[in-house]
Order: C-alpha cells, then sequence, then structure tokens
C-alpha cells in the first residue's frame, strides 16, 4: 500500500511488521518519533503481545534489551548521536555476547559544541564495535531493509547487533511516498526469533562470564569470523527481498557507473543529491559516477575495489571526521583500494546540520577534475571564523 | 539463643541442594559466597540470576567454569537493573514463570548502578534485588563506595596524618527502595543465614523486592578468615547494622539483640584500628557510637 509518510513512521511500521518481542524506548531528537509512533501502536493493541519499556537512559534501553534478548526476544531500539554514545558500553559488549538487537540510528553531530542536526559521527565512531552498520538513503529503503536487518542479525552464523543508519531530519523528518509492507510479505521473509542459546531454567547456562588471557582471543577471534561472514549472508537476504518485493536495492556497493575515472562516493542521503549533480555532468560529457557506499560494517572490500577499479580519482563526501587523521570513510576506502594507486580526495561538508548546496558538490566534483586541488582531506563549506581559545 | 530478647527463632531446615556449588575461587571466609549460598536455597532452582561485575561474578564464573547450577547473566558493572528487567519481560512475553533475581555488589547499587536501580524499582518489576553489601569496591583492591561507612580505612579513603578514613556514612539505600513504594524490603546478615533464608524466600513470594545483606570481608576489612560471622554477629549487637523489614513501606521484625559498645567491632578490623591510636581517633569512635545510637533510637532497640 503506497502511503505518503515520515520517516520516523516508515521506521516504526516496518519495525511493527517484524513482529518484535521487546521494544524499549529513550528519547532523544531526533529519533523519538520512531519510539513515539511505536508507542501509539502499542497503545492501541496493534503490536500484539510485544512488550515496551521505557528506560531511564539510553544506557538503560539497551541494557533491558540485554537481558530480553538473551531470554530469546526479538529486540528493537532507535537512538541518535549522545543516546548512542551512552548505549556504547553495553552495545559492545552486546556484541561480545553476540545478542541480535537491532537498532536504527537516526545520525545527528555530536556534542561539544551541542547540536541537534545532522551529520554521521555518531554511528562512525562505533566502527569497531563488531556491530554490523548499513546506510540508507531514503525512507522506502529503511522500510525495506528492517526485516533484513533482523533477520540477517539472528543468523545462527552471525548474531551480532545490527544498526541501521539514517540521515536525522534529512530522513526521519521528511515526506516521502513508501510502500507499506503487508504483515504476509515480512512473515514469508523473517521467521519468529529461535535463540539458539539462551537463558532458561530448563538448561542453565552462564553468559557473559569473564574470560582470562588463556580464552580471550578466541571469543573476539569468533566476532570477527562472524561480522566477515555476515557480508555474504546479507547479499543473499538482499536477494531474498528483492525477488520478494521487486525492489533492489543493491548489494553493499552500488557503483552506478563503473567506468567513470572519476568516482564519487557517499553514504546515506547526500546520495541523491550527489547522483543529480553527477548525471548532469555527464550529461555534459564528463567521465564521472557515483558509488553509494550501503554497507560500513562489515566493510566491503571487494565490491569497493571492483566499483573502484576505473577510477584514477576518488572523492569521498564525508559527514564525519576522524579528528587527528581524515575522513573515516576515506581511510576506509584507501585501506581497501590501496592496490590500485589512484587519488583520494576527501571532502567533511554538512557538519552539525549545515546544508551542503547543490552547487558546493558541483564546485568540489569539478576542481577535482581540472586538478585545482590536492588529494587529501579538507573541510568545506567553512566560513572565517576566530578561534575560541585567544 | 540466649542472646535474643523478643524474636522467636525457630530453626529452619534448608534445603540440602546447593544452587551455587564449591571450588569457585573466593577468598577463605568470604561473607559474600556464604550469603549467595544460603539465597540460592531459598530461591530455589527455577530462578534466573543476574549479576553485576564484582568479586561474585570474577570468582564464580570464570570462562570454562561456573559455580551456577541456574541460568546466570553478567554484562557490565552499573546495569544489571536494567538487564534484570529486561530478562523478566523478555520472560512475561514468553509466558513464563521464574524468579528473576540480582546478585549486586554495594558499589553496583549504590553508586555506578543507582540510575539503573531507581528506574527498575521504578518501572515495578518483579525482581528480587539482593545487593551483597561488603561496604567498599573488594574486587578492584578495596576502594571506598557510597556504602563504606563512617571512618573507615580504604584504599581510596586511607587514614594518614590528616585523616581519619571515610568522611561520609552509608547511604540508605533501604529508605530509597522504600520511597519507590517497593512492596518488599529488608536487611539480614551472615550471622543469621536462617534469617536470610526467610526473607530471601519471603522476598521471592512477594515479587518487587530489595533485600541488602551484611556480608563481612577479611580482605577488606583486615580480620582473620575464621571470625567472618563473628564480626557480623557483632555489627548486630554494636547496632551498626539493625536487620529489619519494610513490609509496604512500613518497619517491621527489627532483630533485637544483647547491645555492645561499637568498640567491640572496630577493634576486630584494621580498617578501624587507626581509631586506636589517637586521641582523634577516639572522638571518632565517639561519633561512631553516636550513629549506632541513632540506629537503636530509629528502630527501637533502646
Amino acid at each position: 500500500m503506497m502511503k505518503v509518510v515520515r520517516g520516523f513512521y516508515s521506521v516504526a511500521y516496518s519495525v511493527k511488521q517484524c513482529k518484535p518481542d521487546v521494544i524499549c524506548a529513550y528519547p532523544i531528537t531526533p529519533q523519538t518519533e520512531i519510539v513515539e509512533r511505536l508507542a501509539d501502536m502499542y497503545a492501541n493493541g496493534e503490536l500484539g503481545n510485544c512488550e515496551y519499556i521505557t528506560a531511564e537512559s539510553e544506557f538503560g534501553a539497551a541494557s533491558i534489551l540485554v537481558g530480553a534478548s538473551a531470554t530469546g526476544a526479538r529486540s528493537f531500539t532507535a537512538t541518535s548521536s549522545q543516546g548512542l554514545i551512552l548505549m556504547s558500553e553495553v552495545l559492545l559488549s552486546a556484541a561480545g555476547m553476540r545478542l541480535p538487537i537491532v537498532l536504527v540510528n537516526a545520525n545527528r553531530s555530536l556534542s561539544a559544541p551541542l547540536s541537534i542536526w545532522n551529520d554521521q559521527q555518531d554511528s562512525i565512531f562505533m566502527r569497531d564495535a563488531c556491530i554490523m552498520q548499513l546506510y540508507i538513503e531514503n525512507n522506502q529503503e529503511v522500510h525495506d531493509v528492517m526485516p533484513i536487518a533482523f533477520k540477517v542479525a539472528e543468523n545462527r552464523r552471525v548474531m551480532l547487533p545490527f544498526m541501521v543508519c539514517m540521515d536525522g531530519y534529512k530522513l526521519t523528518h521528511a515526506y516521502e511516498p513508501v510502500d507499506l509492507l503487508d504483515e504476509q510479505m515480512v512473515d514469508k521473509f523473517l521467521p519468529p526469533y529461535d535463540a539458539p542459546v539462551k537463558l532458561s531454567v530448563d538448561k542453565p547456562l552462564t553468559f557473559g562470564c569473564y574470560a582470562p588471557p588463556p580464552y580471550y582471543t578466541e571469543f573476539r577471534v569468533a566476532m570477527q569470523n562472524a561480522i566477515m561472514g555476515a557480508g555474504d549472508i546479507m547479499l543473499k537476504e538482499f536477494k531474498k527481498w528483492y525477488k520478494i518485493t521487486g525492489r533492489d536495492w543493491g548489494g553493499h556497493v552500488v557503483a552506478e557507473n563503473p567506468d567513470a575515472e572519476v568516482a564519487v562516493i557517499t553514504m546515506g542521503s547526500l546520495t541523491g543529491l550527489v547522483r543529480d549533480v553527477v548525471s548532469e555532468m555527464q550529461k555534459e560529457g564528463k567521465n564521472v559516477g557515483v558509488v553509494k557506499l550501503r554497507t560500513f560494517r562489515p566493510f566491503p572490500v571487494e565490491d569497493i575495489k571492483k566499483a573502484l577499479k576505473n577510477a584514477n580519482k576518488i572523492i569521498v563526501f564525508e559527514r564525519a571526521v576522524s579528528f587527528g587523521h581524515e575522513g573515516p570513510v576515506a581511510i576506509e576506502i584507501k585501506s581497501a583500494n590501496y592496490e590500485s594507486g589512484a587519488d583520494v580526495y576527501s571532502f567533511a561538508v554538512g557538519l552539525g546540520g549545515r546544508d551542503i548546496p547543490r552547487d558546493l558538490i558541483r564546485e568540489i566534483i569539478d576542481k577535482v577534475i581540472e586538478g585545482k586541488v590536492e588529494p587529501g582531506f579538507q573541510f568545506e563549506g567553512v566560513k572565517p571564523f576566530e578561534e575560541v581559545i585567544p | 539463643m540466649g542472646e535474643y530478647q523478643d524474636m522467636k527463632l525457630r530453626v529452619i531446615p534448608l534445603p540440602e541442594e546447593e544452587l551455587f556449588v564449591p571450588g569457585h575461587s573466593a577468598c577463605a571466609g568470604c561473607g559474600e559466597a556464604l550469603a549467595v549460598r544460603i539465597a540460592m536455597k531459598a530461591l530455589g532452582k527455577n530462578t534466573i540470576v543476574c549479576l553485576s561485575t564484582g568479586c561474585l561474578e570474577v570468582f564464580s564464573t570464570q570462562y570454562r567454569n561456573s559455580a551456577w547450577k541456574v541460568p546466570v547473566i553478567h554484562m557490565l558493572f552499573e546495569n544489571t537493573s536494567a538487564v534484570a528487567s529486561g530478562v523478566e519481560v523478555a520472560m512475561r512475553r514468553m509466558g513464563k514463570d521464574a524468579n528473576v533475581a540480582v546478585f549486586a555488589g554495594d558499589g553496583a547499587t549504590a553508586d555506578i548502578g543507582f540510575a539503573s536501580f531507581s528506574g527498575m524499582l521504578e518501572r515495578g518489576h518483579n525482581i528480587i534485588y539482593i545487593c551483597l553489601d561488603n561496604e567498599a569496591y573488594m574486587n578492584t583492591g578495596v576502594q571506598r563506595s557510597g556504602l563504606t561507612p563512617f571512618a573507615a580505612h580504604t584504599t581510596t579513603s586511607p587514614s594518614g596524618r590528616q585523616s581519619m578514613g571515610n568522611i561520609s556514612t552509608k547511604k540508605d539505600i533501604l529508605s530509597i527502595a522504600i520511597a519507590h513504594g517497593v512492596p518488599y524490603v529488608a536487611t539480614a546478615s551472615i550471622a543469621h543465614p536462617e534469617d536470610i533464608y526467610r526473607k530471601v524466600s519471603k522476598a521471592a513470594s512477594i515479587g518487587q523486592s530489595y533485600v541488602q545483606i551484611h556480608v563481612p570481608c577479611p580482605t577488606g576489612w583486615g580480620f582473620d578468615s575464621s571470625k567472618t560471622v563473628e564480626v557480623a554477629k557483632l555489627a548486630l549487637e554494636t547496632r551498626l547494622w539493625i536487620n529489619y523489614e519494610a513490609i509496604d513501606g512500613e518497619i517491621a521484625n527489627v532483630m533485637r539483640v544483647n547491645k555492645k559498645p561499637v568498640e567491640d567491632y572496630l577493634k576486630l578490623q584494621k580498617r578501624f584500628r587507626h581509631l586506636f591510636r589517637s586521641e582523634e581517633g577516639k572522638e571518632i569512635i565517639g561519633k561512631i557510637q553516636e550513629i549506632a545510637d541513632k540506629n537503636a533510637e530509629r528502630f527501637g532497640l533502646l
């Protein structure tokens, strides 16, 4: 059923169809409307037997889901920014305990200074947590991805948290037409969660043990194996989803013009604008193409290499900074694609919700093509400013 | 048993089955291990246990070994109340019935896990929360917590030329639990295992409950490991620990024991020995006696 809805409703409706057992919520802008819509559904008896719990913090919310997930419950939460960082101790540990919690992060900048607006610094901060990260371009995509997130997270070969990253406001609050999933379609794709191990008095097990040096490493190796293996499992599920719905969102990486010599890499909602600018440039005869990076963890090294095999200049639009180094996506691209010797130009744009004008995108790509800028990392759209500390 | 004036104590035959079994690596004379063993007899097999990080978790769940014959989950130091909330909610969702119990230390309850604890109490989960109060962070090497008594020497509240040890008094978590509307709140002591058994059984039958058990720690308090029970008894006799219940907020069943001066309790423990070495120390002992007297007054033990 096609309906014009806002991003948060698109998430909430899809989560409802995934039939979670426990939803835990704590408010933070711009995520809050996701859990508010789920609260409405709960209040109206639309969530079946699902338990909806409000916590005393995001830290508490994530912790409640740990207990629920370890007891065999399909578990969901949504958060943003400081909330994600407050959850981080729990989520890192949830990955180590192999709990398939699914969360949506409405991407928002981090303090300080306080900003409630969009960039991707929050989820990028969670890079090394052994949590799968998928970045979303539009509200139909997020709608379609939620069942896949549960299915992959709960796969016995994976059993890790899955974080769906959608740009705050730009997607969460945007109205878009979304083909709302019907229950039977999701049921066909996503079976109820059957935990391979769980807290049960019928079979007492000890969870969250203490591992001394002779054992710790192997737990971490198992985590790495699981998340590395998750890449192929995700691809299979993407394909199954395409067969069921007829909507193909591609794989981990979508190279829209794989022969291009200048590749422009984006993650999230910025892709649409970049695609628009690039197609305009293609009409002018410029050999430039868009590479949409969907999966950030596990990082799709082979897909990136394939997508960039003809590129000699790579432009990365970053919406986060690895302070003390450079753009976090460019770091990954360079690492994956080092054999090609292509130049990588990394531009931080749109931090803290600053507008990313179409002309700025065009200007950046033009100056790379024309050789007016050196490879490396730089901020774009910066105004003259005074140092805070004189 | 002649020391008990009012309370009629009867010997309760405790179940023989051990659910918290030998082979763990607690120190000799550990009060905490004793309390858990007795509490598990009361909780029974149909129980899921949630642990905070601390001595208990480390000495009972080292990988490849577990001292637990019931399902156990440990995650972090400060979120045990929330994890237990999730377990309880998921059990409800699955339509399953089992006790959900927390064992957490004093620091995990009163300090780092305080927000989580309050959230759990406020939501009214049917969780039997057992705080094992050994009055400091023992697992990390005896640092003060919010439940460390006044003037105790710890590694972060050391006595010295300008210090008489810990400057604050024990945070009253019992009153805080009562203020949250918890229907069953109680203190117990390893001096009286049958009382632990009775109170934890009662807690389990009621559901939402908070039981704080005084568990002397020979390593952290500095006394001989053969004297754990003796030290626990002296805490009660000196009124520095009171065993009582609060049912729907009303204080009841205060345990009556013969009165002794606080010195009898303090002098057995190295954490208080600095008080016996100076005039100022004597004054501090006087203040500790005042704390004991106030406890006695509050609980009608004069």
